[in-house]
């Protein structure tokens, strides 16, 4: 534990109680007591997700709400994602950008009537909250809900479950998000998550936030998953991870998320960094977030160099591990873009040994989203 | 029937003859986690106390295997390499990694033994 941080300073979301209780292991996340695996472990935990249901605490992220005239204009000047053009109960997933066009976080935008619900990354919350305070007009009211926990439920029986306790949430579609009652409290169901498969987020009051938790994992299908399985499975999804797979350093493009800069923020710019970021989107990047399989069984982890067929240096892996219902290895990482194209083979120095592996498209293993 | 002896670094071995055994203790294939890859040294690799002799990956992290007592690789265990999860199972037996020939059968006293292991295991909490 070379960790500054120690069990005594390590905040707890209001589900630690359950999480002993339930037998996880707890390691320090993001400043927070985590569970990272229950007894059954990761690739129990990763398996009965994409089979049934899983349960995530995901109360260490931020929740904002940002009230105000023209809040979604006015949030538009810090990321590039087309937020006025949110309906009531749409979702959208945006970065915040710097002026070089790298990105400082990614988060969820829900335009959710009379307010924008916003979802950010908990190892980022201090400082976007920070940030969103310092360059938002005074107009726009910026409340981190600390009084909010935050649930997400996850796999292919997620709708199932839920419909026994909110109806009115298997009506969502992906990405879009409703205010509606379970079991009599107050929550806010968005249609999303981080797995890849269908599922929902609950954002609910702190103190009845383990009464809904113990009565979603009362249900024969749902088992809890900790941050070790959210890991895999966001892996397998192709999704990106603040700090390894995107960071101050690379733009939208370079890390293949240009389907989040909306057409018409492309036309008109208006957001930080706006001229990498456009002359990447028109002249392409210097390098792009590719998928990797590597050959034979050997995981290739964060940070392991990815070379050409010589000794080039292409890039390195900024997320790679072992993907249990792939059954084998997985990565994501930076490469040239002249070798970015899926198909391409490239070596990664694994403990000295380059080993061969393949640039693929991602996901890893095909979503489940529900877009009816 | 051998003594089975341990390290501090939760590898075991058990000596039949100037031949040991050698596996990770079941408290280490419980640290792990569902172990995913196994990477063996070549038969006929000289191996020295304490210094590197295999991998072992879990879903989560790669941990090294440091060899417990110094000499030259004579098997390695290649079911291991189409079933890592036989270390999750049977750490103590069929989950073994490699025997060694040893050098210096001395080594071996400053190996814990089962008690003393026991111990050390439960004093880390």
């Amino acid at each position: 534990m070379s960790d500054a941080a120690t069990p005594d300073t390590l905040l707890r979301t209001s589900l630690h109680a359950l999480h002993v209780s339930l037998g996880a292991k707890m390691v320090p996340f993001a400043g927070y007591d985590m569970p990272v695996q229950y007894p059954q472990g990761i690739l129990g935990e990763h398996l009965h997700c994409r089979a049934q249901a899983g349960l995530f605490d995901v109360s260490h992220m931020g929740q904002v709400r940002l009230t105000g005239p023209d809040a979604a204009k006015a949030l538009e000047t810090l990321v590039p994602g087309d937020l006025q053009a949110l309906k009531v109960g749409e979702i959208r997933y945006t970065l915040f950008t710097n002026e070089r066009g790298g990105i400082l976080d990614d988060l969820m935008v829900t335009n959710a009537g009379d307010h924008l619900f916003v979802v950010v990354n908990a190892a980022c919350k201090v400082q976007d909250v920070a940030h969103m305070k310092a360059k938002l007009p005074a107009s726009i009211k910026v409340e981190e809900l600390t009084d909010r926990a935050l649930l997400a439920l996850q796999g292919p029986a997620a709708a199932t479950v839920m419909a026994r306790f909110a109806p009115d949430a298997v009506k969502l579609r992906f990405m879009t998000a409703a205010a509606m009652k379970i079991q009599g409290v107050d929550c806010f169901v968005t249609r999303s998550g981080y797995t890849g498969e269908d599922g929902f987020e609950i954002s609910v009051p702190n103190d009845k936030a383990e009464a809904l938790a113990k009565a979603l994992l009362a249900e024969s299908e749902v088992k809890p998953i900790g941050l070790g399985a959210r890991d895999t499975l966001r892996l397998e999804a192709g999704l990106c991870l603040y700090g390894h797979d995107i960071d101050e350093t690379t733009t939208p493009i370079e890390a293949g998320l240009a389907w989040a800069i909306g057409k018409r923020r492309r036309e008109e710019g208006g957001f930080p960094g706006a001229n990498m970021i456009l002359a990447h989107l028109k002249g392409g990047a210097p390098r792009r977030r590719v998928g990797l399989k590597p050959e034979g069984r050997a995981p290739a982890r964060d940070h392991t160099e990815i070379h050409d067929d010589g000794e080039r240096r292409l890039g390195e892996i900024t997320s790679g591990g072992f993907g249990p219902t792939v059954g084998g290895p997985i990565a994501m990482g930076y490469v040239e873009s002249a070798y970015a194209k899926p198909g391409t083979t490239v070596n990664l120095i694994v403990r000295g040994v380059a080993r061969p592996a393949t640039v693929v498209a991602m996901p890893f293993n095909p979503t489940n989203y529900y877009k009816p | 029937m051998s003594e089975t002896k341990y390290t501090q670094e939760h590898e075991w071995i058990r000596v039949e003859g100037d031949v040991g055994t050698v596996g990770i203790t079941d408290y280490a294939q419980g640290q792990l986690g569902d172990v995913v890859y196994v990477e063996l040294p070549a038969v006929g690799k000289a191996v020295k106390q304490g210094g590197d002799m295999a991998v072992v990956e879990s879903v989560k992290a790669a941990s090294e295997v440091y060899a417990p007592v110094s000499g030259e690789v004579v098997a390695v265990n290649d079911e291991l390499t189409g079933a890592p999860e036989t270390v999750n199972a049977d750490a103590n037996g069929k989950g073994w990694f490699v025997k060694i020939k040893l050098g210096d059968k001395a080594q071996l006293d400053a190996l814990m033994d089962d008690a003393a292991y026991k111990k050390f295991v439960a004093d880390l909490g």
